[in-house]
């Protein structure tokens, strides 16, 4: 990992101005926001690993919208609209 | 009761979202009193405009200040109002105009993030994990309003 690292700094030194602190700092603040490597309680995760669960995370995000996209399809076509405008306005309050 | 752990940003952002969302979902419903809506194509259709108004109304939500949120509607905005009633949305919505080499990035998994995260073909990997991350601020904000609405209706 840090060997492809210094490669990298080497090839692509000309174009970048972004320095790797400033990556590690962001794969940090990522890092938080995901629930499998907050909750896993360890301190060494590589960069890589937190891309690799940044996009199953995103994914799986992706995924219950689509599901919740079904079901309220489903809930919209069968509810009347004062039960409607009751249960947007419950959720709204919450 | 607005959740004590959440800050001031991802709560104004829920309530936008929320409100935009609400709105497109019974703008849908007085249009959709017709019986043919019935039938499978129409419930796949219906579940299509419901998908695209969740995500078009957090990107108008957050507004122009983010990237991601201008890629969303850009994409979707001209047609926001005038979506077909076939359910073929994956025609129009291509780009022409094909980037083939994106900048360098650092890490090679960049590339499978860049198909995820909206507009994230021609961002610097800076931007790219910037931009991913108030992405996913905002998509987990959007999953909970969602369960939250799908839970009250069912109620």
């Amino acid at each position: 990992m840090s060997s492809r690292r210094s490669r990298s700094r080497q090839q692509s030194g000309v174009s970048s101005n972004i320095t790797d602190e400033q990556i590690t700092d962001l794969v940090s603040k990522l890092q938080q926001l995901i629930p499998e490597i907050r909750n896993r309680r360890s301190n060494k995760v590589s960069a890589s690993k937190v891309l690799q669960e940044t996009c199953n995370y995103i994914r799986s995000l992706h995924r219950e919208v689509d599901d919740l996209s079904d079901r309220l399809s489903d809930l919209l076509a069968t509810t009347d609209t004062d039960s409607a405008q009751a249960a947007i306005i419950r959720s709204l309050l919450m | 009761m607005i959740s004590k752990g959440a800050t001031w940003n991802s709560n104004s952002c829920r309530i936008k979202f929320a409100r935009r969302f609400v709105s497109a979902l019974l703008h849908m419903r007085n249009r959709n009193t017709r019986p043919g809506s019935l039938t499978i194509e129409g419930v796949r259709t219906h579940t299509q405009r419901i998908k695209i108004a969740a995500y078009l109304s957090m990107a108008q939500a957050v507004g122009s200040r983010r990237a991601w949120s201008r890629a969303v509607l850009s994409k979707h905005g001209s047609r926001a109002r005038r979506h077909s009633r076939m359910g073929r949305s994956s025609v129009g919505l291509k780009k022409t105009r094909v980037i083939r080499s994106y900048p360098p990035g650092e890490l090679g998994q960049a590339k499978k993030l860049r198909q995820l995260v909206p507009g994230g073909k021609t961002m610097d990997m800076c931007s790219l994990l910037e931009e991913t991350a108030h992405y996913i601020k905002c998509l987990a904000t959007q999953v909970k309003v969602m369960q939250t609405l799908a839970d009250n209706f069912s109620k």
